[in-house]
């Protein structure tokens, strides 16, 4: 179909046949929600194996890491029809993106310095924190909590 | 690919047509969408450093383990129905924007309803557990005394479990980060802002395609802007579900 009032647009590239687009857009719903039950299952299996904080937790939480971000290009290349622009477009969006690697590895690792500093220099803190209790400590103590 | 070949011989940047081939409206959502992009990942980025900042942090199958009926012991059940419905609600928004292109009024109508039905079943589910999170009753040792707490923006009460000691059967637990909830209810609360006014937006198309606004411009682009904000808001909640429910 041509758009009269956007003779800006040079080239229509979207498809009416309704088959092969039915066909994709039902393939990305399954992609999506397989996804979405291998997250879950890997989020229970966390919570089920009660792993302690160490690398083993840290792969698993990585790899939910990595299929969000599949989940979020396969909505936005076929959902949102990105893929179909012509390349330049493509970059103007996904380009400006890519400051979100600085901001999250500078803020993240800024945030876990401030807990090293704490720790070391802030005992109250640190004991207030951690998992670790003695009970008969906190029954007794008037005033535990900050 | 006749197609194919001109997207290749064109000469984008010479003048009279837009560099991008798309016209001016959608090019601007996809500007607002990317800074949009922006500020929902300033707020999650905080959420993050605080929380690696923590030496102790809520388990979110802890916290997360209820459903209308069922009170604990199904982590992650209710907001992986949550996240389903918005992924259909996300399709059924595809499938308008493309009856749209074939210029099918009540194939727009029909699946813009549906997309609508889905949003607000969404905000319903959120609306739940916000009440059940708000309201909830859970034993917090608090200067040597037990305390019942909910999760709101000045009590946390998913601290860590005290050993040995037991409150009408129920563990007691510590107080939690104080920041847990600020975050938690203004980032889900954002991103229930935005699919509210993504369902306004969507009755409002509904509404013109109904009345036969887009018949008459002889296009149906607005109903494709409506569906890439519609996306977008799935969009993040993918990223909102790894933050607060996943990780």
């Amino acid at each position: 179909m041509q758009h009269p009032a956007f003779e800006e647009v040079t080239v229509h590239h979207h498809q009416t046949d309704d088959k092969s687009f039915k066909k994709k857009i039902i393939k990305t719903t399954v992609i999506l929600s397989i996804i979405t039950i291998v997250e879950l299952g890997l989020g229970l299996l966390m919570y089920a194996l009660d792993l302690p904080d160490d690398l083993r937790r840290l792969m698993l939480k990585g790899v939910i890491i990595i299929l969000s971000l599949a989940k979020a290009y396969f909505i936005v290349s076929i959902f949102m029809h990105l893929g179909d622009e012509i390349r330049n477009m493509i970059l103007t969006i996904v380009i400006p993106l890519l400051l979100f690697i600085w901001f999250i590895l500078a803020f993240i690792i800024d945030g876990n310095s401030y807990k090293n500093l704490r720790n070391k220099y802030d005992k109250h803190f640190q004991e207030r924190t951690m998992e670790k209790k003695d009970v008969k400590e906190l029954l007794k103590k008037p005033g535990g909590k900050e | 690919m006749s197609t194919q070949a001109t997207v290749h011989q064109t000469k984008w940047w010479s003048g009279g047509k837009s560099p991008f081939n798309l016209e001016y409206g959608k090019l601007m959502m996809w500007y607002f969408l990317m800074s949009d992009a922006f500020t929902f990942g300033a707020f999650l980025i905080s959420y993050g450093s605080i929380r690696f900042s923590q030496n102790y942090w809520p388990n979110p199958n802890v916290v997360f383990d209820s459903a209308p009926g069922i009170h604990g012991g199904a982590p992650l059940f209710f907001v992986s129905i949550m996240t389903f419905i918005l992924i259909v609600s996300s399709v059924t928004m595809v499938l308008a924007v493309h009856e749209g292109h074939k210029g099918n009024r009540q194939g727009v109508i029909k699946w813009l309803a549906w997309t609508i039905v889905g949003g607000l079943a969404f905000l319903s589910c959120q609306a739940w557990e916000w009440h059940h999170l708000i309201t909830g009753e859970h034993a917090v040792l608090v200067n040597g005394q037990v305390e019942l707490w909910g999760q709101n923006m000045s009590h946390n009460p998913w601290g860590p479990v005290v050993e040995g000691v037991t409150y009408h059967g129920h563990h007691v637990t510590t107080p939690g980060p104080v920041a847990f909830g600020g975050y938690f209810f203004g980032i889900t609360g954002f991103h229930g802002f935005h699919v509210f006014s993504g369902v306004i937006i969507n009755i409002i198309m509904l509404v013109m395609a109904q009345k036969g606004v887009f018949d008459r411009r002889g296009h149906y682009l607005m109903i494709e802007k409506a569906g890439l904000y519609w996306h977008f808001v799935d969009l993040v909640w993918v990223f909102v579900f790894l933050c607060f429910y996943l990780i």
